[in-house]
């Protein structure tokens, strides 16, 4: 079957079976390999991308036909105009990562968890990654760095310095 | 592991699904969030032919009051209830479960009806649908027909919607004055399969005496299991931790679990009845009876 997907803002079109996963359909039919594949039953959140913007999925867990129609958000698409997302620039300076295999998982799950709760205290947000798993960090930095994210999003605009 | 090839239908609407699924018959199933059925496929656990999705049916995705009735359509993903201040204010039984289904990721997914549908025996909603008498409303294409949650579970991964039938909403009473709910899970971490659950719901009179006892446990046999003799015995008695006590035992005498790397059977049938017996003193101590620890 023909489907027609929005990946970070780029439109594609392609034939998939109706059984293959998102997650393949990212890595291998569009080449972005940014998504990973951990234990491909849903249980560790390395595959999770955002789904309409707000929604976090794990795209093993999700037939690339199911998305037919709709936007997709990688981890690829969080660098704007070569910059770092703040997130991406938080879990930099924190080190939210060490071996960075679940890294693109924590990026999106705690993208989502930003679009509905823009400050969310560190219950908030133990609690929204507690479908990723991080064999490295024990998640100290990564919770740190996520709260870094939210206090720079919510930041007011810094004033134009006068000239 | 890849699912098995099948065919993929989205469907646009209510009647094109009835029909899809009349036409295809025990080969389809209902595509809903996917977070049991997809898995299910990938273990080959579940092979079906054809798949109808329901996702694009945004009519069902509700929460709503009516009739005396709070109504969850088809497509209400777990994430809509955890999320909602009227499931947050009037119902704690749900407000809890919704906490506690699966992990925070796979609720944005997952359904609350897909779920009851796939009918898991460690699955959370079955558990609670039964503490809160809840109904299932059923439609193929000659009608509509409501079933009560004891008919609806019929065995494991066994329920009453039959070929070329849709699960189209749950039905949960409105609670009446003084009733407060509560659902209680051991699992080994976040989204494993609950080691053993259980769910309360108790309506108090103006004196204090139980006038409504719902009492369930998950995990604990082939599908979510009534525990009758708990609800007959807290029926218009006082609560007392005697009477926790003995509900809490009935629990542990009814729950049949298998033995795996969670957990014995004994250590299983014992949790059964600590469960049972935290979701009673929290539900009570929600409506500001405490001292029953």
């Amino acid at each position: 079957m023909n489907i027609s997907v929005t990946v970070n803002g780029k439109p594609y079109q392609r034939d998939v079976e109706p059984r293959t996963l998102l997650v393949y359909f990212l890595r291998e039919a569009l080449g972005l390999t940014g998504t990973h594949v951990g234990c491909d039953t849903s249980s560790c959140g390395v595959c999770v991308v955002v789904l309409d913007g707000d929604r976090a999925v794990k795209s093993c867990t999700m037939f690339a036909a199911m998305a037919d129609g709709h936007e997709i958000t990688t981890v690829e698409g969080l660098v704007q105009g070569g910059k770092l997302h703040p997130l991406q620039q938080a879990f930099w300076d924190c080190h939210g990562l060490q071996c960075g295999y679940c890294t693109p998982g924590m990026l999106m799950t705690s993208y989502a968890l930003l679009k509905h709760q823009p400050n969310p205290d560190e219950p908030a947000i133990r609690e929204a990654l507690s479908g990723n798993l991080c064999r490295c960090t024990g998640y100290q930095n990564i919770v740190k760095a996520v709260q870094q994210a939210a206090a720079e999003t919510n930041a007011p605009a810094p004033e134009p310095v006068a000239t | 592991m890849f699912p098995a090839p099948f065919e993929y239908h989205r469907a646009t609407s209510i009647d094109e699904t009835l029909a899809l699924l009349a036409k295809h018959g025990g080969d389809a199933r209902v595509l809903a969030g996917g977070q049991s059925l997809i898995p299910a496929m990938r273990f080959r656990l579940a092979r079906p032919a054809v798949l109808v999705d329901i996702n694009a049916l945004h009519e069902l995705s509700y929460l709503r009051e009516e009739g005396g009735m709070l109504a969850i359509g088809a497509m209400t993903r777990d994430a809509a209830l955890e999320t909602s201040a009227l499931i947050a204010s009037k119902y704690p039984l749900l407000a809890d479960t919704s906490a506690l289904v699966a992990d925070p990721v796979v609720r944005q997914s997952g359904t609350v009806v897909g779920s009851l549908c796939h009918n898991d025996p460690a699955g959370d909603w079955g558990v609670t649908a039964l503490a809160g008498r809840a109904q299932i409303v059923i439609r193929n294409a000659s009608g509509t027909r409501t079933v009560a949650i004891d008919d609806f579970l019929v065995d494991s991964f066994t329920t009453a919607v039959g070929e070329g039938e849709l699960a189209l909403e749950v039905r949960f009473p409105t609670p009446p004055p003084r009733t407060a709910g509560s659902y209680q899970k051991i699992e080994r971490k976040v989204g494993d399969f609950a080691t053993a659950s259980a769910a309360a719901r108790i309506t108090l009179d103006a004196d204090g005496a139980i006038t409504g006892a719902g009492v369930a446990i998950g995990a604990a046999g082939p599908h979510a299991m009534r525990v009758r003799d708990a609800e007959q015995l807290l029926q218009g008695a006082k609560p007392t931790k005697e009477l926790i006590r003995a509900a809490a035992d009935a629990a542990r005498a009814l729950a049949d679990p298998v033995a795996d790397n969670r957990g014995s059977v004994e250590f299983k049938k014992d949790m059964a009845g600590v469960l049972v017996g935290r979701a009673l003193i929290a539900a009570i101590g929600r409506l500001g009876v405490e001292g029953l620890r």
